[in-house]
């Protein structure tokens, strides 16, 4: 297949309903209106529903009911719009519905502005709504990766049965990149807990109310018996330079990408300088970042944030790491450079 | 042996968790009803509340989810848009509907979404204990109105029906009292026409049924009947607001 | 008539006893599992089948059956 020259919305948008999504309910929000305008006309161009809501939690809710009724189903936004989101993806979590989201972080808190950030770190990887949940992470770094993961997404909402969300960023949204799209879709797995209507079978219910007691407690064990196995399976990162190095940076998602060209830029001035990139930010890929934070002494963690994943490298590390951060919050974006002067100060 | 009335097959034989006397009980047997009549149990998908009807899926013998609380129009749509050829109705309460999930209702309503609500208005929050609902008539004493209902501080009732009429999208609207043996009977075929409708792919239909709570309005259920026909519809007057086959529209 | 209540999905609000026109029900003084005292039938003779009991039955607690096994007229042409 030849490639295409797509942005972030867009490149989501085509792996979306590659994947075999056939319904998306949204509302507008900058920096991701290309988004919900894109999938206006593709998605019913393949067959799908592309509906504008009257607002997130319609957004959200209707995705709800279409994944309920079998359906892989998306819907989009960007952090203020994610938040509304939340009442929904606890109820998805909770009624095991598998559904995904994407989040084009912008910088708050509050409205903001629409500029990029990953400020949104915390609300994505410990649960964000009511509840004991999680939801698989992904961050992409390249417009070929958010339709990569958004592709990967569908099949691990469906082997999971549970909610999974992309937390890109308002500069991969934009993005202008060329994209290796994939094939159609492939046979889609059996729902035979959906709501079809029961003919041939008894009724099906989804819900996540569970009053007798106990009952709820034996749910929650379930759920986390789930999350184990993401934990065990779906880990994902990257380390590039990682062997006889003497600072490691750590970040993610687009920050990742700007940290690697100061790492090159680093390596040129013969500074021994690692980049590890979490891909998954929960599951957290702990004892892989462990093994590399073993064999360096300073780590850099920059982030588009006050320190949120630092969190996590700490966790990581447990307390045996010389961690230093650079952040830049409100949509303040670095420099190679600005991250180079930072790695020559450690 | 002939049956003159037996449990319909879409009510499963679980007994229902309602305070004796509640409306809710009524009116999920008459929702079993119609759509045993049309022969629909294994079309039909249902939308549960959050309030007293969160468990009517254990009631319900189809496929029934649960939806967050205001959000049972945007689940449905969800289902619906997915599964054009099913039977997808929410059942909602006057909490459910006409506070938490007001902009949910009316744009499901304003796109016409081709789905029935069965909207119980028992005039208060009867799962958290009686507090005021949007549909709580002026000078009601609720726990959270203990001087009775007054417009300076919360303001007035909302008349679903009314507020609905003047949507395009809407194709039948209908208010019934469940009062009595003959309004029981009515609100059957009202639901029995918003079903119809919706098969008929005609647009948004909402059935608004005035039921009681005898616990909350602290009456005997026999008593609360007969608030419904007497105070009740004087808030809210029964009759047909909407249908797009009649030429007597309200 | 043959009418059966079902003590047990049967919560005691005598909407069915106010509602028969007949007196063929009654309020048990004894109480189901669930601590309501039921209704029960104690004139079944008395009953014209009505279905006014079934129908404001708010529990389901009522099941009516005619015994005598009419024979079938034709309806055709009636609605």
């Amino acid at each position: 297949m030849k490639s295409l020259l797509l942005n972030g919305c867009e490149a989501a948008a085509e792996a979306a309903i590659a994947a075999g999504c056939r319904f998306y309910a949204g509302y507008p929000i900058t920096p991701q209106n290309r988004f919900p305008e894109y999938m206006s006309f593709r998605l019913p161009q393949s067959g799908g529903v592309f509906l504008q809501a009257e607002s997130e939690l319609a957004a959200i809710n209707m995705v709800f009911g279409a994944a309920a009724a079998g359906a892989r189903a998306l819907t989009s936004s960007s952090s203020p719009g994610i938040s509304l989101k939340q009442e929904g993806i606890s109820y998805l979590a909770g009624c095991e519905l598998p559904a995904v989201i994407i989040n084009m972080n912008r910088a708050g808190p509050g409205l903001g502005d629409v500029t990029p950030s990953q400020s949104d770190y915390f609300q994505s990887t410990r649960g964000g709504g009511h509840g004991d949940y999680r939801t698989i992470v992904l961050a992409p770094w390249s417009v070929q990766e958010i339709y990569d993961f958004t592709y990967l997404a569908f099949d691990l909402a469906d082997r999971y049965r549970n909610p999974v969300l992309i937390l890109s960023d308002g500069m991969v949204a934009q993005l202008l990149e060329p994209v290796h799209p994939r094939n159609g879709m492939k046979k889609l797995p059996q729902k035979k807990w959906a709501l079809t209507g029961c003919r041939g079978r008894k009724p099906n219910s989804i819900k996540s109310l569970f009053l007798t007691p106990g009952v709820l407690e034996t749910h929650n064990w379930k759920l986390a018996r789930k999350y184990e196995r993401m934990e065990k399976r779906e880990v994902r990162w990257e380390s590039y330079l990682c062997e006889k190095m003497e600072l490691l940076i750590v970040s993610f998602g687009i920050c990742a990408r700007i940290a690697r060209e100061a790492m090159e830029q680093a390596r040129r001035e013969g500074l021994r300088v690692g980049l590890f990139r979490p891909i998954t930010l929960w599951p957290f890929p702990y004892r892989q970042l462990k093994s590399c934070l073993e064999k360096v002494s300073k780590v850099l963690v920059v982030e588009l944030n006050l320190g949120q994943m630092l969190d996590d490298v700490k966790i990581a590390s447990g307390g045996h790491s010389r961690i230093f951060f650079y952040g830049r919050p409100g949509g303040g974006v670095p420099t190679p450079e600005e991250i180079l002067k930072e790695i020559k100060k450690k | 042996m002939k049956a003159l009335f037996t449990r319909p097959r879409s009510l499963t034989s679980n007994v229902m968790i309602y305070c004796p006397g509640c409306g809710h009980g009524l009116v999920h047997r008459l929702v079993a009803e119609v759509i045993d009549e049309l022969g629909l149990r294994e079309r039909t998908i249902g939308v549960a509340p959050v309030g007293c009807a969160v468990l009517a899926y254990n009631y319900w013998n189809f496929d029934v989810t649960e939806a967050a609380h205001g959000r049972p129009p945007a689940v449905a749509t969800g289902i619906k848009r997915v599964l054009p050829d099913r039977l997808v109705f929410t059942y909602q309460g006057d909490g459910d509907l006409a506070a938490i999930g007001t902009a949910e209702i009316i744009h499901a309503a304003a796109r016409g979404e081709k789905i029935s609500v069965i909207f119980v208005n028992n005039a208060v929050y009867g799962m958290t204990r009686g507090q005021m609902a949007p549909t709580t008539p002026l000078g009601l004493k609720t726990t959270t109105t203990p001087s009775g209902r007054d417009p300076d501080l919360h303001g007035y009732p909302i008349r679903v029906c009314e507020l609905l009429t003047s949507l395009e999208g809407v194709c039948y609207l209908e208010r019934v009292a469940v009062d009595s043996v003959p309004g029981i009977l009515k609100a059957r075929q009202a639901i029995r026409k918003t079903f119809t409708y919706q098969l008929e792919n005609r647009g948004f239909s909402l059935v608004e049924l005035l039921c009681s709570c005898p616990t909350n309005w602290k009456m005997t259920p026999s008593q609360a009947m007969k608030w419904i026909g007497q105070e009740m519809v004087k808030w809210f007057p029964p009759g047909v607001y909407k249908d797009v086959d009649s030429t007597n529209q309200g | 008539m043959k009418i059966i209540v079902d003590p047990e999905r049967c919560k005691g609000c005598q909407l069915c006893l106010e509602n028969c026109p007949n007196q063929v029900f009654q309020l048990s003084s004894a109480f189901n599992l669930s601590g309501y005292h039921y209704v029960e039938v104690v004139a079944e003779e008395r009953c014209s089948g009505c279905r006014r009991c079934v129908i404001i039955c708010p529990d389901v607690a009522i099941e009516l059956y005619q015994e005598k096994k009419k024979k079938a007229v034709p309806t055709k042409g009636e609605k």
